[in-house]
Parts: C-alpha cells; sequence; structure tokens
C-alpha cells in the first residue's frame, strides 16, 4: 500500500542524515483502507450533539408496545425495575441516604440513551430493534420520566435538544481534579 | 499525622520499631534473625508445626510420579484457591463480576485464570480470524486492521495493575462487610501485558492533532464503549494481545483489548474491535450513569480516571488465622494509579504508631508494589492497618476522611485505609477504625 508517510519514510531513508522530518518513524503499515460503507456499518456511536442519529422518528405510545414486548420483562412495568435496573423516578433523591439513579434522575445526555440502547439492549439480543424502535423506546422512556410529552416524537433532531433534569450536576474531574 | 519510625542505619534491631510488636523491616533479610530465635521467638505455629511428623517413606516417594500434561494447572490441594463473590446480574450468567482471592497469593503477578472480571454482557466467544480493529474518525485514513496485521508490529510488555473503580465499593457501607480481603478488595489484579503502542496505530491512521478523544467499543453484545482522552492514547495506551505471556484469557478480552495503565478498569475496553477519533467525548452508558462517583451533595464527578494509592494487608486478614502468639511476617500489596509506591506503613495498634514495612522489588509504577515487615505477636488483641503513599506524595486516606469529603454514596473509588482487628484467638476480622 503506498500512503503519504510511507513515502515520507521512503525519502527519508535515503536521504539519511539530510532527512528533516524525524518525526516520521518507519512502522508497519498493514492497516487496509476502509471504505466508507465499512466505516457507516460499524459507526453505531451517537455525540451528545446527536452526531451519529440515524434517520427515523418514535413516540411515546409506539415505544410502550416495544418496552412491554422486549423491555419490561428485565425493567418492570413502566420501567419500575425488578429483576433488573429501574429506569424510571428517583427525582430528587441524590443528596440523600437512599439516592436512586435512574435515567430520570441522573443520565445527563438523552443521546445516551438512544446509544445504549441500540447498542446493547433488549439484552438478550442486542441489535435486534430498528432505528425507529429505538426512538420509541427512548421516547417511552422520557416519557415516563417526565422529560418529554406524550406526543413528542424523538429523531435525530428533537433528541439532542432534550435537557436532562441533572445535566448540570456533573463536575469534570479531568484533565484536573477537583480538590 | 504520626510518621513511620524507621530506624537507623546500622544492624536492624530487635527492638519494636513501633508499639504492639511491629519490628525492624530489615529484620528478616539479616542474620540478626538468627539472635531473634535464639531469644526465644518461633516463625509461625510452633504447636501445628509439632503435632505430627511426616511418615519417613511417604506414598509419593515409593511409586513413579504421575504424567506430563498439556496444560498445567495448579495443585489439586489449591483447589479451594479460586475466584471469590462471584455474582450476575439477575437472570444473566456473565453479567456482573467476580474476584481475585487477595489473601490466597503471594508476589505481585495475578495468575491469569485468577484475574478479576467484570463484564457488561458476558464474555463472548470471538473467532481472532474474523475479528478486525476498526480505527476512523478524525483520521487521514481509516484503517482496519486483521489480528494477523497487528500482531507483526513491535511490541513491548509492561507490568500494571488493572482496578475496577467499584471495588471495595462495600466499604461504603455503613458496617464493615464480614468477608476476606479478597471478597472486599478482589477487583484488582495485575499482569504482565504485551502488545503495540495504540500511539503507532493512530499515527499510521493519520489522527487529527485537534482531536482530545477517541472512543473504544468492545466486541460483546454491549459493544462495551468508553471515551479516553487522546493524551492518554498517546502516551502509554496498549493495543495488548499477551497477558503473563500468553495470548488474552477469553474474560480479559480475547483477541485484543485496550490497557490504560492505571486508569479505571471499565476504560480498558477488552475484546477491542473499534476506536473512533473525536473532538469531544461521547458521553458513553458507562462514562455517564455508572462509573460516575456521587457525592453527598447529589453533584457528581465525572472522568475520574486514575486509581487513587491504596494498599491492603493480605497476612494476617479474615480468614487467614494466627496461630498463637509468636513471630510472623505480614504481608500484603500496594497500589497506585498515578506512580509508584514510595511507602507502605503498618500499625499493629490501630494507627496509633506506625513503622515502615519493607518494599519487595520490583517496585514498578501503577504496579501491584509488595510490602512485608516482620511482627511480634504477643497474643493480645490488636488492630493492623496499612498506608501506603505514592510517587506523587498522595496518601492513603482514613475512611473517616474519605467519607468526610466523598460521603458514602459514591459507590467508587474507595481506597481508605483497612484495618483488620485481631482476637486474642488469632481470628482477624473487617473493622472500621
Amino acid at each position: 500500500m503506498s500512503t503519504p508517510s510511507r513515502l515520507a519514510v521512503s525519502i527519508c531513508v535515503m536521504a539519511l542524515a539530510a532527512c528533516a522530518a524525524p518525526t516520521i518513524r518507519e512502522t508497519p503499515n498493514l492497516g487496509r483502507l476502509a471504505t466508507p460503507a465499512e466505516v457507516a456499518a460499524w459507526d453505531v456511536s451517537v455525540a451528545p450533539d446527536g452526531a451519529g442519529l440515524p434517520p427515523g422518528r418514535g413516540t411515546s405510545r409506539q415505544g410502550a408496545i416495544v418496552y412491554e414486548r422486549k423491555c419490561q420483562n428485565c425493567h418492570g412495568e413502566r420501567g419500575a425495575g425488578q429483576p433488573n435496573d429501574r429506569l424510571v423516578g428517583g427525582q430528587g433523591t441524590l443528596a440523600t441516604a437512599r439516592p436512586v439513579r435512574t435515567i430520570g434522575s441522573y443520565w445527563p445526555y438523552a443521546t445516551t440513551l438512544f446509544d445504549y440502547v441500540r447498542r446493547a439492549m433488549p439484552y438478550t439480543q442486542s441489535h435486534s430493534l430498528s432505528d425507529d424502535e429505538v426512538y420509541a423506546v427512548t421516547a417511552y422512556l422520557l416519557h415516563l420520566n417526565g422529560i418529554i410529552a406524550e406526543s413528542d416524537a424523538m429523531s435525530a433532531e428533537t433528541l439532542p435538544k432534550v435537557k436532562m433534569p441533572n445535566r448540570d450536576n456533573f463536575i469534570l474531574a479531568y484533565p484536573t481534579r477537583p480538590k | 499525622m504520626a510518621r513511620a519510625k524507621r530506624s537507623s542505619s546500622g544492624a536492624p534491631t530487635t527492638e519494636p520499631v513501633a508499639r504492639n510488636g511491629l519490628l525492624d523491616r530489615r529484620l528478616f533479610l539479616s542474620s540478626s534473625l538468627a539472635a531473634l530465635g535464639a531469644g526465644g521467638l518461633a516463625l509461625g505455629s510452633p504447636g501445628a508445626a509439632r503435632a505430627a511428623g511426616p511418615p519417613e517413606t511417604p506414598s509419593w516417594m515409593q511409586y513413579p510420579g504421575g504424567p506430563f500434561s498439556a496444560y498445567g494447572g495448579p495443585s489439586k490441594h489449591e483447589s479451594k484457591v479460586t475466584r471469590v463473590l462471584i455474582r450476575s446480574q439477575p437472570g444473566t450468567t456473565g453479567s456482573g463480576a467476580s474476584r481475585t482471592p487477595l489473601e490466597a497469593l503471594e508476589g505481585t503477578i495475578t495468575p491469569s485464570g485468577l484475574h478479576f472480571e467484570r463484564h457488561h454482557s458476558g464474555v463472548p466467544d470471538i473467532d481472532p480470524e474474523q475479528h478486525r480493529l476498526l480505527i476512523h474518525g478524525m483520521v487521514k485514513r481509516p484503517l482496519i486492521f486483521t489480528m494477523d496485521a497487528l500482531m507483526r508490529y513491535p511490541m513491548l510488555s509492561r507490568i500494571h495493575f488493572m482496578e475496577c473503580s467499584g471495588n471495595s465499593q462495600l466499604m461504603y457501607g455503613p458496617t464493615p462487610p464480614a468477608l476476606r480481603a479478597g471478597e472486599i478488595h478482589g477487583l484488582v489484579s495485575c499482569s504482565e501485558w504485551t502488545g503495540v503502542p495504540l500511539r503507532m496505530l493512530l499515527e499510521e491512521a493519520g489522527a487529527d492533532r485537534a482531536a482530545s478523544w477517541l472512543l473504544a467499543e468492545g466486541a460483546d453484545s454491549a459493544s462495551m464503549s468508553r471515551s479516553v482522552p487522546m493524551a492518554k492514547a498517546m502516551d502509554d495506551a496498549l493495543i495488548a494481545f499477551y497477558q503473563n505471556g500468553e495470548r488474552l484469557r477469553p474474560e480479559n478480552g480475547y483477541p485484543v483489548r485496550l490497557f490504560l495503565p492505571g486508569y479505571e478498569g471499565n476504560m480498558s475496553v477488552k475484546w477491542l474491535r473499534r476506536i473512533k477519533v473525536t473532538s469531544t467525548p461521547t458521553m458513553t452508558k458507562d462514562e455517564t450513569s455508572r462509573y460516575t462517583d456521587l457525592q453527598a451533595d447529589g453533584k457528581s464527578l465525572m472522568f475520574t480516571y486514575p486509581m487513587d494509592v491504596k494498599s491492603v494487608v493480605t497476612r494476617p486478614s479474615p480468614g487467614v488465622t494466627l496461630q498463637g502468639p509468636g513471630l510472623y511476617e505480614v504481608s500484603g500489596i500496594a497500589w497506585s494509579g498515578s506512580g509508584t509506591i514510595t511507602r507502605v506503613e503498618i500499625s499493629a495498634d490501630g494507627g496509633q504508631t506506625w513503622a515502615e514495612a519493607a518494599l519487595t522489588a520490583p517496585v514498578l509504577p501503577r504496579a501491584l508494589t509488595r510490602f512485608r515487615i516482620p511482627w511480634k505477636w504477643n497474643g493480645a488483641p490488636a488492630v493492623m492497618k496499612s498506608r501506603a503513599t505514592d510517587s506523587t506524595g498522595e496518601v492513603q486516606p482514613t475512611r473517616d476522611k474519605l467519607v468526610a469529603e466523598h460521603g458514602t454514596n459514591v459507590i467508587f473509588h474507595y481506597n481508605a485505609i483497612q484495618a483488620w482487628s485481631i482476637a486474642a484467638n488469632g481470628e482477624v476480622k473487617n473493622v472500621y477504625a
């Protein structure tokens, strides 16, 4: 494979001491160029500004149907939890002796919900929901937490604009840890 | 704060260097041990040692031994030494954690089969022929690597601990858990990791120098993902293939994992499949809703990466019972994600007086460090503590100080001084003291 850096390395080797680019080192260069289609197929991550969100949309009403079929066994009716994580409620408990960390009380970004459900849920069958279903379940869980209206549709346009209740309660410890 | 007493130069003294019987850390290394023995001290358990002599010609000396084995395992007499406190999420078999039995091990390297586990969707069974690593995002050349290709890159080996940031979380609870050292603190292990510097691959891909972050993603069914600062990636991040000389175990990321020395374990993404160079953190589930540290006031610390300076005495510890008064070696492990362990102090009187323990070579940055000190136990109840200091000057805090600063809702990054109470009958218990 011919690449600019490989060419530069060759020139360096030929020029020996005369080479003025000491930062370029000879490395194996055994990667193959990924095609845009390959990258698109693998790149499932979604940033807080919405970058990476796919086309599609879903409402809370649609999401309730998906939730009852695919999520409720582990997360309880209407996200109440049991046997696994509770997803709804807990707002106002974080500074108490019994904090309840849920999507509504704790998660700082709504985009994370879409990203996580699409990559990891349902637990026993990840990558099985359509993008519309993921938008719908996202809308349902945001609505159950009182963050959006039942009629609000979630999409690449609307989801990044959702402000999560606990958004401003995170303190960055990198690059400098607060004392 | 009382500083540990360190005996002056010259021959080590046989007099205690801190109250309640802690002796000079160099004593076991010197000829004065003989003098000490003559003074009436016996090593370990005199009663047990004299109980019954061995047969003159045991059965294993009378017949040839067993055959070769294709892949060796521990002695059958050590079958009780296993991972401990193996807990899965309800309805799953592989989401949860298992811990290293710290009290059963010595030295600093954790056997690969006893390395702690933390999985978010079980252990994937990955075919290395089909597995690929993609590097893309803010790069000039998005690249796909086969495992065979990556294995041709120049490698380096580093000994480092790996600690889950949720380690020791039960110690935030109102009462001290009645558990063994490994059950409490065993989400830490230490291995030699071998692989390719991530920096080399990022340079080949032509990573944008303005990019401050990358996203690392695994090939488990949770596609576990974390954002990593580019500064760390370009510093000492490894694309690791080998652990303790052999290819990674499946539960530790086979065929390839990210390894970030000193950082909370969750960031060293196992089964690594994708690296996306980005301008900002992706704010994945694990770095927002999970591994953030809830403070008493309801605010949360986010991106608390290095694991703090920490130590624990493993002998004696709960389940590792003393067998009567006499001379013992106190032994334990210390580590820091920010540098090298420079000092470990031991107290046998609940923290009133301290003696400096010997650090056993090798003493390496971001690696488990073994400390040892001789102790003449007089048979009276005692409270033993260890307190570590690292090369940045950070000193392990008391539990009271840690809780006062951060509260008890934190879950993560517990690194307080551990206290073990020793009863007159030799039994050891976990205490808040």
